[in-house]
């Protein structure tokens, strides 16, 4: 039983982390049409700037509320990378598919190569705080404190992100884009801005990701990002593209069945199992849990 | 937006498709053009006979065996190049997984040879057909989506490849460290540093085969069709084909092509490395495409070899150069997002540009064609 508990708790974990990179990835699929291959540099961007902010910004620091704020400079350095790359890069080449997908590509291969310049390639040790590192018992089973940070924390973005979409008028615009984008576009509403909007709540959502996924893995490396990415494309497809609800039902569910297969079965053997969940979805219901049809 | 754009549609920034062009012109040099490949083929193959030094461009003369080495490495990633181009130049797939049948290649033949004892032209006929079925099946769930979606399919397949190269099950591929191949199975001329050239050779050789059946698939019938899938695949359904059994073709043979072109890089390596698994290796493929020009004859090769040149290159320079200069990534990558603003149509598209520039200057006034 505390083996079950265990496994659950920690899968959820894992499946917050997902969610976390996914929410932005489906979002900013869902409006601008963009598969955005640099979403992973946002996370090791967020990573490394809560790691830098950790020891430089004064009043940041590794415990308590220093961290909090060396965490928010993290998300608050993803959102405007993510803001950037949308009105520098993105937008020149708005409506075509294929350049912005080589332009993120690019930019995923260049960002990752500058933060290994600046950094080195080598991981970092990342500053945990000290309740991070103890565990909780729940159940008989003694749950590391990150998971349950990364489960709180990605409950609280999903709570946020639901209100800001079903309750104000940004969000009303968003959804619509996500509906329909020429209509919104025919209202005279300027989607464009939403565009930058979705990109740096997208980025922050995994600078957030980077720097939990700090804490929980204990350093931090410039390819961390890309490996993370790989899931969350496979959560966005699953969960449906341009959905959030979508994103959080598969992220839990890739999240639980690795951890579980990987724990009973041999290990890696998880990863297969989601992949040949990702197969049996598309051949049973190619638009996702939650999604509308991808098939043209 | 109401619904998925189909990518296909706004595929690669090609010009008019060679393969739909007028019949070349007559004219005295063009008729050399005509000849043009071949002559490159005999120049490319007798160059290791030749002690030219390339002061600045190669350490040592041509024929060293680390630059031969380097240039087998670089044709083989030109060939690579041109049959991922089959898929994403000439029918318009963005495919993230092309990188798997290539690993296949290696490691299938690796694991044939070193493990199963089996000798090198057995492993590798079992091989290439082991990964054309693999790449018929992946291919026939992945089709089933278009666009992004199948990009995102690709890359999870390929994944998969990865992971059970890491993960190293039964001790077959040799995890992290990767599988040096037997080379008591291996004929005698491929083995050692001496015999660097047939290598060579053998890279040369696998280029020239890919050149040619990407040629003759896009200039046959079915080429139209793919040509047309990537233009505007509601058309072609329209039309009374079906879209996804052609894409099923070009799939299927871009990745036994690839599977070849592991085959020859598992015997120029001398053994198979877990990073021709990872999903860089197929970004790299998209930039060596488009920085050479996705769907044109020439451009992919171009791009592959300039790109692992550059790669190289980028690399044993990397002391001398300051802060990220020092990192090829990040000089590839820049200039790939360069090329994709200010050179849609990659380094093909140069002669029809200069061509231009010549018009403007008013030298060559009937030479406009762009390729």
């Amino acid at each position: 039983m505390s083996t079950f508990v265990l496994l659950t708790l920690t899968g959820l974990g894992l499946a917050a982390l997902y969610f976390l990179v996914a929410s932005g990835l489906s979002l900013v699929f869902g409006l601008a049409d963009v598969l955005n291959f640099a979403h992973g540099l946002f996370l090791s961007v967020g990573a490394y700037a809560t790691w830098w902010a950790a020891g430089h910004v004064p009043g940041a620091g590794p415990t308590g509320f220093g961290f909090v704020l060396a965490a928010a400079c993290g998300v608050a350095a993803g959102a405007l990378v993510a803001a950037l790359v949308e009105l520098v890069l993105i937008r020149p080449l708005y409506r075509r598919t294929i350049e912005q997908v080589l332009v993120t590509v690019g930019l995923s291969l260049a960002g990752v190569a500058l933060l290994q310049a600046t950094w080195g390639a080598d991981p970092r040790p990342f500053p945990r705080p000290e309740w991070t590192r103890g565990v909780t018992g729940i159940g008989g089973a003694n749950i590391p404190n990150a998971s349950l940070l990364l489960v709180l924390a990605a409950a609280a973005v999903l709570a946020l992100l639901l209100l800001f979409l079903r309750y104000t008028r940004v969000g009303l615009v968003i959804r619509a884009g996500v509906e329909n984008r020429e209509m919104v576009t025919a209202l005279g509403i300027d989607v464009r801005k939403a565009f930058t909007l979705v990109f740096a709540i997208g980025g922050a959502a995994a600078a957030l990701a980077g720097a939990l996924g700090g804490v929980y893995f204990g350093s931090v490396s410039p390819g961390q990002g890309g490996s993370l990415l790989i899931f969350a494309f496979i959560v966005v497809v699953i969960g449906g593209m341009g959905s959030v609800v979508g994103s959080a039902y598969a992220a839990v569910a890739v999240g639980l069945l690795q951890q579980f297969v990987n724990y009973y079965g041999t290990a890696g053997l998880g990863d297969i199992c989601v992949v040949a969940l990702l197969a049996i979805v598309l051949l049973v219901r190619p638009q996702g849990i939650a999604g509308r049809a991808v098939t043209a | 937006m109401t619904q998925a754009v189909p990518v296909s549609a706004e595929a690669p920034p090609a010009a008019t498709p060679p393969e739909l062009e007028a019949a070349p012109r007559r004219g005295g040099w063009r008729r050399l053009l005509v000849l043009g490949p071949l002559v490159a083929l005999v120049v490319a193959a007798v160059l290791p006979y030749l002690q030219i030094p390339l002061p600045g461009v190669l350490d040592g003369p041509f024929n060293t065996y680390g630059n031969l080495q380097l240039f087998a490495v670089c044709l083989v990633f030109g060939g690579l190049a041109a049959s991922y181009d089959l898929l994403f130049g000439r029918t318009g797939l963005l495919s993230f997984g092309h990188a798997l049948y290539f690993a296949a290649g290696m490691y299938g033949t690796d694991v044939l040879v070193t493990h199963a004892h089996l000798p090198l032209w057995q492993a590798a006929v079992f091989t290439l057909v082991g990964s054309a079925i693999l790449a018929a099946l992946l291919g026939a769930i992945a089709l089933r989506t278009t666009g992004i979606a199948f990009a995102m399919v690709t890359l999870a397949f390929a994944q998969v490849g990865a992971i059970l190269v890491a993960r190293d099950f039964g001790g077959l591929t040799g995890g992290e460290e990767g599988l040096p191949i037997d080379g008591d199975r291996l004929p005698d001329f491929l083995l050692g540093v001496g015999n660097t050239v047939n290598l060579y050779w053998l890279a040369l050789a696998y280029v020239a085969l890919v050149v040619f059946v990407v040629a003759r698939v896009a200039g046959s019938p079915t080429g139209r069709v793919l040509a047309g899938l990537r233009d505007d695949e509601r058309r072609v359904g329209v039309l009374g084909l079906d879209p996804y059994r052609y894409k099923l073709v070009a799939f299927t043979l871009a990745g036994a092509l690839a599977a070849l072109g592991g085959v020859v890089y598992v015997l120029i390596l001398g053994g198979a490395n877990p990073h021709v698994t990872s999903s860089e290796l197929t970004l790299s493929l998209l930039v060596m495409v488009v920085l050479g020009g996705p769907g044109t004859r020439w451009g992919p090769v171009l791009g592959g070899i300039l790109y692992m040149y550059l790669d190289h290159r980028l690399t044993s320079l990397a002391a001398d150069l300051p802060g990220p200069l020092g990192q090829p990534l990040f000089v590839l990558g820049a200039i790939f997002i360069l090329a994709v603003y200010f050179f849609p149509g990659g380094l093909a598209s140069l002669r029809g540009r200069l061509a231009l520039v010549s018009n403007a200057l008013g030298r060559r006034r009937k030479d406009e064609t762009v390729s």
